[in-house]
């Protein structure tokens, strides 16, 4: 599915919390094989940066800051290396939370914000969890895919808000329309779970590890 | 929209996947990685995995077999059975699996649900709980482990769960349980438009129409056990789900469910 040959290093941030484990599994799959990296030290190495996460956004960033992952990682993006946030992840892409009180990552002009239902769609639960259709927007993070044909899984209770709708990279629908993955020149985000989507899976992947091999 | 998840349920009983009726005699059906590669090709919407021996035996979960299971899995996972720590929790969350179950460590110590969901989040957090019904048709919250539970009626109980934190409630109906005879639509049926988090109904799926039937009881996930693991009158092991064509159906039923 991609050139082996190539070599590009990229680092899985693994910073406590998070399921790198899929995406680890994941991008073996895909014949990549990725640094697993804890500290800032690890990340000079890395040509493109996978932020997997899932749990609270405090408890990701303070973990991020605690390790020097943050400052790390603001440095390596700020020089050109790609990035992809998943879930929380992209969560923490964005300038802070409804989550918690702590400032995110700010790498794309977007803040997370909890769902809000109006009157009459109490129905509607909150995580919102399972395999939601997917509207593709961004045609180099979505290569492949056909605009409307996607379904992707989900895992989150909150939901992030760009400021600029021309960063919006896919559209869903639960309740309210809500921003599915974003895109900011090489900083990328997904809401749902790339590295758990069946066959819908790995060619997001593929996508970006693409991507970062031609930034 | 969002579609209605049907999840198949499978027992870890040491290295072998086990099935049971009404929680006793578990019987061998197969090997756990195979099954997954099986549901892999099936394609199904989630897994739920219970060890069921960790809580007895109060051990802790196997992490290497679970480790072998996440790397095989391309669906997102649900893991239950001996789990008492935040740090057993966020173990099993880095070998690649998106949730944990708890049951009867929550029966002993409520607050677990708290740490869990305040320390990786309440979309991972998935409070488990088993009721069966007591001789007087009352139900009643189970404990396998034998012990007093801090609250017997179902409902208060989960309301408690859900105050503290889990995200997501998998109701086991114990005298459903392997029988086939079809879900606890009356037990569904009290849960109905209670809880602001996700229901999974399991116990006793039967058929098609019968997972149709619990849809419109209230449950927003399918648990499927016996069903999907056992064909014919003989109850052959034979690994099996919905097809696409009945999965548009389920999501189509669920999608009226969502607003009222």
């Amino acid at each position: 599915m991609i050139d082996a040959q190539t070599s590009t290093s990229i680092a899985v941030i693994d910073y406590g919390v998070n399921n790198v484990g899929s995406v680890v599994n994941m991008l073996r799959r895909l014949e990549v094989e990725p640094s697993i990296v804890r500290d800032a030290r690890a990340l000079e190495e890395a040509s493109a940066i996978i932020l997997p996460g899932i749990g609270a956004f405090d408890t990701g960033m303070t973990n991020l800051e605690r390790t020097g992952l943050f400052d790390a990682i603001r440095q390596r993006v700020a020089q050109g290396a790609p990035i992809l946030g998943i879930c929380l992840g992209m969560q923490l892409l964005t300038r802070g939370s409804e989550e918690g009180t702590r400032g995110g990552l700010a790498l794309i002009p977007a803040v997370t914000r909890r769902f809000v239902f109006e009157n009459g769609m109490r129905r509607f639960k909150i995580p919102h969890m399972g395999w939601n259709e997917t509207e593709c927007i961004d045609r180099d993070l979505f290569a492949g895919f056909d605009r409307d044909s996607a379904r992707f899984y989900y895992v989150h209770s909150f939901h992030v808000v760009c400021d600029d709708a021309k960063d919006v990279a896919a559209r869903a629908t639960y309740g309210i329309s809500f921003t599915a993955a974003v895109r900011a020149g090489h900083i990328f985000g997904t809401q749902f779970h790339p590295e758990k989507s069946h066959r819908f899976v790995m060619r997001v992947l593929a996508n970006f590890v693409r991507l970062a091999r031609h930034a | 929209m969002l579609r209605t998840r049907v999840i198949p349920v499978l027992l870890l009983r040491r290295h072998g996947v086990v099935k049971t009726v009404r929680f006793r005699n578990p019987e061998y059906v197969g090997d756990p990685i195979n099954i997954v590669r099986i549901f892999n090709d099936k394609e199904v919407d989630e897994l739920v995995l219970t060890e069921i021996t960790a809580t007895r035996a109060g051990s802790a979960p196997d992490f290497e077999l679970l480790e072998q299971i996440a790397s095989e899995a391309f669906m997102p996972l649900c893991y239950g059975g001996g789990v008492r720590s935040a740090s057993d929790a966020r173990r099993i969350l880095r070998l690649g699996m998106e949730k944990i179950a708890v049951n009867s460590a929550a029966l002993e110590r409520p607050g677990l649900i708290r740490e869990l969901a305040d320390e990786l989040g309440s979309q991972c957090v998935v409070a488990s709980v088993d009721v069966r019904r007591t001789w007087t048709r009352q139900y009643e919250v189970f404990s396998h482990a034998g012990r007093d539970v801090p609250e017997r009626d179902p409902v208060r109980w989960v309301e408690r769960l859900v105050s503290l934190g889990a995200g997501e409630i998998l109701l086991n109906a114990v005298d459903r349980d392997g029988t086939m005879k079809g879900y606890d639509l009356d037990l569904l049926g009290r849960f109905r438009g209670r809880f602001d988090v996700p229901l999974i109904a399991c116990g006793g799926a039967a058929s098609f129409d019968d997972m149709k039937r619990a849809i419109a009881s209230g449950a927003s996930a399918l648990g499927v056990g016996a069903r999907f693991i056992y064909e014919g009158p003989y109850r052959a092991v034979l690994v099996s789900y919905l097809s696409p064509r009945e999965l548009d159906e389920i999501h189509m039923a669920g999608r009226a469910m969502e607003v009222s």
